[in-house]
Formats: C-alpha cells, structure tokens, sequence
C-alpha cells in the first residue's frame, strides 16, 4: 500500500477491482464502511461476480475475468477525453512532458523491437530523448507530438466505451457511470483510493493491471494524498515482510538486486545503477544504492567483507535466468535437474498451478523437507486417497521429512502489513510436542552444513565459513537480535569530519536510519528500508500508542512504518508546487516557507524547496512514469491481452495470443486449450471465501463447520443450459485435469456477451484438499495454467478455461 | 445489570473468587446479587495476556492470547482465549470468522508434534530424532551441493551458483525468521529460493 488501512476513512471513492475485501479483508474493509458512515464516501465494484463487497457497493459493473487493462485505459481515455484530468499535478509530477526517443512506436499489440522467437522485446527505443546537457528533454507545453502525454492519448483513444464493451462484457451505461464517478476525482479536493489484491496480480499480465490504474490514479491526482493511493491489500500475514527481506531468487533485502552472471565484479554491477538524475536537482535517491549494497554485505559476512575483496561480491550467486521463481522450479523437478526441495510453511502442491505436473515434480525429487505447523497435502503427495489424489506410494521414491513448527502463538517478532507498518508481538503459549522455531531449524541446518566444510572441506566454502553469526547462542538466534541486524549497527567508528574529537558513528550502536549507512564497510543493516526499526531508543515496532492527532488515520506512534516511519509515502504530492496542499481539509505535510512540516514523516528532504526537487524522490526524473521506459517487459504502455486461456480472440490484436513476452515452458503450451476452444467453453476463476484462508483453516474444525463442503458457483442460466440442480453434483474440467464439486446455482453470477458471444463464468473456490477437518475435496489448482505474469511470474489462477456437466459424486 | 465497572476492576473482582458477596458490598440490590450468584467465575482469571497479530490475512489485526501459565516466567502457558485489542487503530477489537476461531488453529488436531518421516517407497510416516532429521538433512544438502555447485559458467565467469536444492520460504513467520532464514539460504548460493508473494 501507498496508504495504510487506517486512511481508507480519509476517501471520497473507494474503487475496488481486482479484489473483494468484504470477503478477503474484512476488518480492513470497516474502513470503508467508516469513509462511507462519516464522510459520504462511494464504493465501485468491479468484478465478474457479485460478491459481497459489491454488495454493499454504490455501484457494481460486471467484467469478464482478465479484462482490466481494456477497462482501465477505457477510463483514463474517458478522462482526457472529457478534460477530467488534474493539470497541475500531471504535468509537474509526472513525465507527461517528456520527450520519447524518436523510433518508439506502436502497433497492432506490440511496441518496437519485438522477438517473436525470443519472445521478448529489444527495449533501446522505449527511453526518452536526453537533451546535450545530460537530461531528458521536456515540452512544459505538452505539444510536442513526441511527447508521452500525446503518446498516451493516442494510445487509449482505441479504448473507446463502444470497445470496451466489447471486449470486457460490461455494458456501455454502466461503463460509463464508472467513469464519470471516477473522473470526478481529477477536483484536487476529491480523493480516490483502490483496493486491489489477487484478483489483480494473478493474470499473465497482472502488474500491467496494477500499473494502469496505477496511471490513472496519477492523472487524477491521487498518489501522495490522504484518501488516495494504490493500495495492494496483500495475501498472508507476513507477506509484505518476506518480500522485503528479499526471500526471492533475484532479490537481496529492501529490493536490491542479485547479481547476474553478466555483472562479474562489483564495478560492472554498479555501472548499471549510477541513478544519474534525468532532471536538475532531483535527489534519486537510489545515487546511495552502493551504501546500502556495502551495508548489507557487512551485515551478511562480517569482517570477511572488505574493500580488498569487493565486500565478498563473490560470495553471492550469480543469476543465468532472471528468475528461479517457484513455476521453473517444479519445470526444472519434471526435467529431473532437482534433488532437495525444503517448504517451510508452505503448501504448493495446493497453492501452484497444473497439480498433475507438481506431482510428477515432487516424485522425481530424492529429499523433501517439510518444516509446518500443520499437516500439508504436500508433506502426503505420496499418500493414496482415492479420487482426491490417486497414487501408489510404492511407485514414489522421494524421501520426505516432516518438522514441527511452532505458529504465530508461540514466537516473537515483527509482521509487516498492507500499510508497511512493522507490528510486533510476543508469544503467548508454549509450542505443541516436539515443536521448535523455524529459526533453530535453520541454525541447526547452517551449524551442521558449516561443521561438514570445515572438516571436510567442498567448494567454494567461503560464504558458509565466513557467515556472519554474531548471536549469543548460535543454535537459536534471538528475534531481537535478529530485528537489530535488519536495521543495522556501526561497526567501526567514524569520525566527525567537522570535530575529530567527536565520532559521527560509534562502533557498536545501532544506526539512526538509512541516511548515515556508509559504503566504506563501517556500517552494516540487513535491510536498509527497515532501518529505523529498532535503535537506541528501543525496539520502534513495539511502541503501542495509538494517539492520533485530529484524526488523519497516520498513528505515528504505532508501531514502525518502513521506510523512515513514513506512513502515506510520496506525500510530498499532497502538496501544490509551492508546498501548500492541494486539499486544506486533507492536510498531511506542507512547505512553511524554510521546511516541510505536517502530520506525516515527509518524502523529501526536510528542506527541499518545493519548486526545485520533484516528489517522486526514487526516480532519477524526479516525477511518477505515465510512459515507463524500459522497466516493464512487456511494453512502457499497457496494452490488452487476453488470458492464455480466452473465449475470444485478441480484439485489438488477433494472432496474439495470451501476454507475448510471458514465459512459457514448452510441455506447458500443448496444456493450454485453444483459444474458444468448443471443448473448454467456459470463462472459470478462482477465489477465497471469507470463513476459510487459503489451505490452512480446514484443519479448524470451527471453519471447517462454517464451510464444510467444496463447491462451484455458476448462473440460473448456465444451470438450466447443463440440466445442473443447486445442490447437485458437477464434474468441472481443463485441459489439465478435473474436480467433482457441489453446484451452487446463483444469481451472483450472470452471463456475459463478449463481441456478441455469450460467455458463461464458473467460479471456483480454492480451498479444500485430502487433508484437514473439513470434508474431502479438490483444490482449484487441478484445473489451473502453469503460466505466470511476464515480469514476476504469478501464475494466471484467476482467468483460464474450463468445461463442466451434472455428474454423480465421488466414489471414496 | 447497570455496572460500570472496567474490565480490570471486573477481573480483579471476580478473581477473588467471591463474586456474589463482593457485589452485594459494591451496594448493588439484591436481585442483581441473586443473578450474580449464578456467573461462574469469569474465564480468564488469572490468565497471562499476550499482545500478538492474527496470523492469517495482512490487514494484521491486533490480538490478545490469553493463556494459563506464564511464559515470561519460564512456565508451561497453555492458550485458553484470543480476542480482538481493542487499542489496536486497525480492527479496534473486531475479528472476522478466522480471526474468531484463532485458538483452535493453535490447537487444531493437524498440529505436528513430533519430526517424521516417510522412507522411499513407503506408505506411512514414521517418527524419527531431530538430531537425526536434521544431520540428514545437513548430509543430503552437503552431499547434493559438492556434487552440482557451479563455480564458473562456461564464460570462465565466477557465477558460485547450486540451482539442484531449492527452499519455499514462509509468509506468515517474522521478519527476524526471514532474515536467519535468508543468511542460510544465500550463504550457500542456492538460487531456487521463492516465497508465497505470488500467490
């Protein structure tokens, strides 16, 4: 999130699509009903059913699955169409003004430079045209042709209510009463925030879905502002956490990258990420990348980092794909290239797609470590239980253990929510049995492997030699000393270059924040975004004081917000060009006259003058990107595509099929079905329900009792068309596999007319599986595609194709 | 009953285990002492109070675990209770369905007790030691990372990569659990390393 939950209360619309948060999120969604009980806030759903949150909506309009970027561009198109566009804020905190090289260009669904054999794009024309004095060159008057604003309107100008009706099966009235209520929100005194989870990130386009609201929130003046923002509700409970600490094949913590194998020494690696300002006076702020690279290598290796040997820039791996994401791992298991595979806490033979490939996967496999709390489908894929995983264990020769671990209840540490905001807690009972911490099943782990290298030797045993294990008991580190290295400490004294009398950094202290790291090795910080979390002054994430002055939703007070505590980031944007804010009754930061001020921690150097240093203190531009250069796969602009699995055919673009730069394996192509395939006619997607949370609480008895039984959910009129009874038995099926399931026969569910085609949806609830309290069933991942987005490989879970008949229930 | 008492004075009072004669003290009528009398001693008396965060979904609403016995000194605590904090800004003591049922997600049936494991071919787990679990482990990792570790590509570039183990990080653990976690994995140049943000 942008914003916190608590600032949901500050909006004036509420926008959710690509979630349902009075399902998914329901204590987060009262927020929502408090923006609409206080202050008259609207609520918008979008989305193919009518869920709960719709509801309760002051207006719902329906969308075919995987259709939002046409939606979405349909909007902004409306906007500059109707002159409904925040002037002053787009052109001075976005690139609209910019210049775009000369050779870029559009057509027919692709951008310039596309490989079709590669499937990739050669990106050397997306980039904007750099003036003789080193910066972007830029057209205040937005009348350059060349310039991203005229690009942009030329690009959604096919995006017309005619065609987005079309394409997304929402009819033309109530696309357009979408858009007039949104573009409302172009007034500097409106706010308007999104709500948006999985039901975004889950297309093999999902971060262009996020990235085009994304835009229209810019052009509406949304970001920076009370009420306003992107807000990514985000899944499990640490989920934020995980991916800022960097648990990702190509990431290092605070979104630092690994290296790749054509980066071979620390100078090449750092020549790509110079940050160079595009724009005078911008403080990209990424110009100290080095300090927080040298930081965390300290952190990581101790003294063993040094300047002589580029701070063990060898001890990282070196990347030769861009990414080992969970999808190539269980490709690579089919290949027979994996041996060990260790799940902590984790359930993918339920939560990956194609399950019949996963467990072809896993039996290929020599070792599998299951480290849970609770049984898992995946620590028993060996076990037979008839129609709901049919198997003879005699034939799988994968050796599996099974750790217990403690939960939530039984340890101590710091969670990270939607809002950023790093809470922490402490435990409350004792862990069952034999139960032990995830972190001394780690220790454990290291202290063995690094007992074996030292007697026995092996290669390159440097970095697991020289891991840097400073805790008191080295076999179980304890979470404060674990949250003191992630915010960091001094490790050598610096001197005050003003005073060498005085030190400016005492070895042996824990470091203010990221502003003093240092790349001379005298620093070290785990992850420099939480740096701040826990320093002198005490542990940050504990504090408990939930005073709020007049109401602005910010709890400074609460808890730590990375990064620097900032709880609205890019709130510099809440703010006119000469610092006063654009809405008086939404106050958050302002300029008076020699610094910034407000209610919130300020994004931008205290003392920034408004008109010399632009909000968007990341980017080398100083501003947000309508146009994103080279930084998105699968082009600068959004553009739609269907899901590999569609009803219909491209509109825009008819050969292409699917996301053209998305990965694919080629076992997985022949597993797709054609595009409206006669055999697989039916539009499914997958969804939670709110009395279960994914694969775990069907070992609650209490929701297990709630929602017992697994089902399926299609209209009266797919119902009648199949002979279907409410109640029934259905059979659903892909081209991957198939489940028997309850049909609920709804009226949250209509058909569609896409292109004059009728198009039915089935709807398909995740959670059941062979283990648990609940009765037996299917996971919705029997059904789903192996294919994931084109820039972060989530995979398509929520729009692919499926058949489905009246059948007889199960034979146990 | 017209009582304004708070919840700690409440908890105190009935804790003495009198409650219907304290009442009756407090100068409150008779009926009301009769009614009184009838209430079993509130539950969570004596019970040692936890702040923590629900462990399902990021809205991470703030909880209370109430357990028998004290874990800060150094006793066996059994949780008997979870509720909403009503301090807490984001959910203001409210839980949904899961978040209600917290306590018997701890205690579930399906909670593993004892390391196990289940030998190739086999239908069945079996329990084994941790020591013996885990020096497997070590072994097979140890075993698997000599063999497949790659030192240079065939550049000649140094690339010190093992791409035949892989890990699943968690999503609901710490981000201290993250961290000791991460040092493990990176510290041995494994690249298979992923975690639930995707799905």
């Amino acid at each position: 999130m942008t914003n916190s939950w608590t600032d949901i209360r500050n909006t004036d619309l509420v926008v959710i699509m690509g979630g349902n948060a009075a399902e998914a999120h329901p204590c987060g969604f009262k927020w929502v009903t408090e923006a609409k009980a206080n202050r008259g806030a609207k609520l918008i759903v979008v989305d193919p059913r009518y869920t709960r949150s719709a509801s309760v909506a002051d207006y719902y309009a329906p969308i075919r699955q995987g259709t939002d970027i046409a939606f979405l561009l349909g909007v902004i198109n409306y906007c500059i169409q109707n002159d409904k566009v925040q002037w002053e804020y787009t052109k001075a905190f976005t690139n609209a003004a910019y210049l775009v090289k000369e050779g870029f260009a559009y057509q027919d669904g692709l951008f310039t430079g596309y490989d079709e054999g590669k499937r990739d794009y050669n990106k050397d024309s997306w980039d904007y045209e750099i003036g003789p004095d080193g910066y972007a060159v830029v057209d205040e008057t937005l009348q350059n042709p060349r310039c991203v604003w005229n690009l942009l309107k030329q690009h959604v100008a096919t995006y017309t209510p005619e065609l987005v009706e079309r394409i997304c099966g929402t009819p033309k009235d109530k696309f357009l009463k979408v858009a007039e209520m949104i573009a409302e929100c172009s007034s500097p005194t409106k706010a308007m925030t999104s709500m948006y989870a999985l039901g975004w990130t889950q297309h093999s386009k999902g971060s262009q879905n996020i990235r085009t609201m994304a835009m229209l929130q810019l052009i509406l003046g949304n970001i920076g502002i009370r009420g306003g923002g992107m807000n990514a509700l985000r899944g499990h409970s640490n989920i934020q956490g995980l991916t800022d600490v960097g648990l990702m094949s190509n990431m290092l913590p605070g979104y630092l990258n690994l290296p790749t194998e054509k980066e071979a020494d620390l100078a090449t690696y750092m020549s790509t990420r110079g940050f160079k300002p595009l724009r005078p006076n911008q403080m990209s702020y990424w110009q100290n990348y080095r300090k927080f690279f040298v930081s965390f290598q300290k952190s990581m290796f101790g003294p063993a980092a040094t300047a002589e040997n580029d701070w063990a820039y060898d001890y990282l791996p070196k990347l030769d794909v861009a990414f080992y994401d969970i999808l190539r791992a269980f490709e690579l298991m089919n290949q027979g290239k994996m041996n060990l595979y260790i799940c902590q806490g984790f359930n993918p033979f339920q939560a990956f797609p194609n399950r019949g490939k996963l467990a072809k996967g896993l039996a290929k496999l020599k070792l599998l470590v299951i480290m849970d709390p609770l049984q898992t489908e995946t620590a028993r894929f060996w076990e037979d239980h008839g129609v709901y995983n049919k198997v003879d264990p005699s034939d799988i020769q994968t050796e599996v253990l099974q750790l217990p671990t403690t939960c939530f209840a039984e340890d101590e540490g710091s969670l990270v929510n939607s809002g950023r905001w790093l809470q922490w807690h402490w435990p409350g009972g004792s862990p069952p049995g034999e139960a032990r911490t995830d972190v001394w099943i780690m220790s454990q782990i290291f202290l063995r492997l690094r007992e074996m290298y030292r007697k026995e030797g092996g290669p390159f045993p440097d970095p697991i030699l020289n891991l840097h294990w400073p805790y008191k008991d080295e076999n179980e580190p304890t979470a404060e000393e674990l949250a003191k290295e992630l915010n960091g400490y001094v490790v050598s004294d610096v001197a005050d270059p003003n005073d060498p009398t005085k030190k400016l950094l005492e070895a042996g202290k824990q470091v203010s924040g990221f502003g003093v790291l240092r790349d001379d090795g005298s620093t070290a910080c785990g992850c420099w975004i939480y740096s701040g979390c826990f320093t002198e002054a005490g542990n940050m994430m504990a504090r408990r004081d939930n005073s709020d002055p007049d109401d602005t939703g910010a709890y400074l007070k609460w808890s730590f917000a990375w990064p620097a505590n900032r709880r609205i980031i890019y709130n510099r944007a809440s703010c006119d060009l000469d610092g006063k804010p654009w809405d008086p009754s939404r106050k958050l930061i302002e300029w008076d006259g020699s610094k910034w001020t407000g209610y919130d921690v300020p994004d931008i150097a205290p003392t920034a003058k408004p008109r010399d240093v632009g909000p968007f203190i990341m980017n080398p531009e100083g501003v947000s990107r309508l146009f994103a250069r080279k930084m998105m796969r699968d082009g600068p602009f959004p553009v739609h595509y269907e899901p590999f699995e569609s009803p219909v055919a491209n509109l825009i673009a008819p050969k292409i099929v699917g996301n053209p730069v998305a990965r694919v394996f080629p076992d997985d192509w022949k597993q797709f079905a054609e595009t409206a395939s006669p055999d697989f006619p039916y539009a499914a997607t997958s969804y939670r329900l709110t009395e279960h949370f994914h694969y775990w609480t069907k070992n609650n008895h209490v929701n297990a009792v709630l929602q017992p039984e697994q089902f399926v959910e299609i209209s009266e009129e797919l119902a009648k068309e199949k002979g279907i009874a409410l109640g029934g038995w259905v059979r659903v099926w892909s081209k991957r596999g198939e489940i028997l399931a309850k049909a609920v026969v709804t009226k949250r569910i209509k058909p569609m007319t896409i292109d004059g085609k009728t198009v039915h949806v089935v709807g398909i609830p995740i959670h059941w599986g062979f283990i648990g309290a609940a009765r037996k069933g299917f996971p919705a991942n029997v059904l789903t595609p192996f294919v994931g987005d084109a820039n972060i490989e989530t995979p398509e879970f929520k729009a692919f194709l499926v058949n489905i008949e009246a059948s007889t229930g199960p034979v146990a | 009953m017209n009582m304004e008492l708070s919840r700690r004075t409440f908890l105190k009072t009935s804790g003495a285990g009198i409650a219907g004669t304290t009442l009756g003290a407090f100068g409150f009528g008779e009926a009301e002492a009769a009614v009184a009398s009838f209430i079993k001693p509130f539950h969570l008396v004596n019970t040692t109070e936890a702040r923590n965060t629900c462990t399902y979904c990021s809205v991470a609403c703030g909880i209370i675990i109430y357990s028998k016995g004290d874990l800060k000194k150094g006793e066996k605590a059994d949780i008997i209770h979870i509720e909403g904090d009503a301090d807490h800004p984001t959910n203001r003591g409210t839980l949904c369905p899961k978040g209600a049922a917290l306590r018997d997600i701890v205690k579930s049936e399906q909670r593993l007790t004892q390391p196990m494991v289940r030998k190739a071919g086999s239908d069945k787990f079996e329990p084994i030691s941790w020591e013996a679990a885990l020096d497997k482990i070590a072994r097979a990792m140890k075993d698997d990372r000599d063999a497949n570790f790659v030192a240079t590509n065939k550049d000649g570039v140094t690339v010190n990569r093992w791409t035949t183990t892989g890990m699943l990080a968690a999503s609901a653990t710490t981000n201290e659990t993250a961290f000791a976690t991460y040092k493990v994995v990176r510290s041995t140049g494994m690249l298979v390393f992923d975690n639930q943000a995707r799905v």
